[in-house]
């Protein structure tokens, strides 16, 4: 289908870009968190596509190649937003992070995420990682890229994603595993009467 | 090897990703069956990452896709592709 886009027949890429749209827009979401904007960065990063399609090299994923186009998008959108902003993140530095300590865990089922709480509650606790845990999280968890599409597209090292994975994977623990279990009661109803 | 709470909590993402070395993963399966505090926050973790990835937490905008093919058929009219070199 890149083919026949580069030889002239255009309409083919709306429906090369058709499977991406979705995590093209999550991409540039999860790193603005304002929905006009994040519409605005997949936009332009599909444009960008388009007229760039012939620098494409076909040893890498197309989508790998999209979500790198829509991170860089996105990022120069947030610098303008925020020119000061900084998030170093230092990869061999130690302490973990300490998850909430619960002493059983009753599963949450995904019928749950109907309620519009639920779903705040996990928007907030992603948009609240930094920066670099957040790239990382949802490139691994929500665009299922494996580690070594992840490092390539940001940048980085394989061990630096497992670092960074981890540690966004625990801060979210942290906050929400407590959060949900108050939210969410046990189905399991008492009888009074009994 | 004996792990305590705190080396089993460093071990969660290579365990749920099942990439630790078969020792290591013995040795946290072990911690696992007799601590609850661990077994809770692998439980919860593994949990709360599926809750993450549906569909459901990140909906589109009403129209996105209407709005975006609209926008591309726009630009290409303006600059084609170019040919690939």
């Amino acid at each position: 289908m890149i083919a026949e886009v580069l030889a002239g027949k255009t309409e083919s890429f709306h429906e090369l870009i058709r499977p991406h749209e979705r995590s093209v827009y999550l991409m540039a979401l999860s790193l603005l968190h304002n929905e006009a904007e994040a519409e605005d960065a997949a936009q332009e990063a599909f444009i960008k596509a388009y007229r760039n399609l012939h620098r494409f090299r076909s040893e890498s994923r197309f989508s790998t190649w999209l979500i790198a186009i829509c991170l860089n998008e996105a990022r120069a959108k947030l610098r303008r937003k925020q020119p000061a902003l900084t998030d170093s993140i230092d990869d061999t530095a130690d302490g973990g992070v300490t998850p909430a300590q619960l002493t059983d865990w009753r599963e949450i089922p995904s019928e749950t995420l109907e309620r519009q709480e639920i779903r705040t509650l996990i928007r907030r606790a992603l948009n609240a990682l930094p920066l670099a845990y957040r790239e990382v999280f949802v490139l691994r968890e929500l665009e299922e890229r494996n580690v070594q599409e992840t490092a390539e597209t940001l940048g980085i090292t394989a061990a630096s994603v497992k670092m960074r994975l981890h540690r966004a994977r625990m801060m979210l623990q942290k906050q929400l595993a407590p959060q949900l279990a108050t939210a969410t009661p046990s189905r399991r109803r008492r009888f009074p009467w009994f | 090897m004996v792990l305590n709470c705190r080396h089993v909590w460093d071990y969660i993402s290579g365990y749920l990703d099942n990439s630790l070395d078969e020792a290591i993963r013995a040795s946290v399966e072990e911690h696992l069956a007799h601590c609850e505090i661990c077994s809770a926050v692998l439980d919860s973790t593994r949990n709360i990452l599926i809750l993450t990835a549906d569909d459901r937490v990140f909906e589109l905008p009403l129209g996105y896709s209407e709005r975006l093919h609209a926008r591309l058929t726009q630009a290409m009219l303006e600059v084609p592709p170019q040919e690939s070199s």
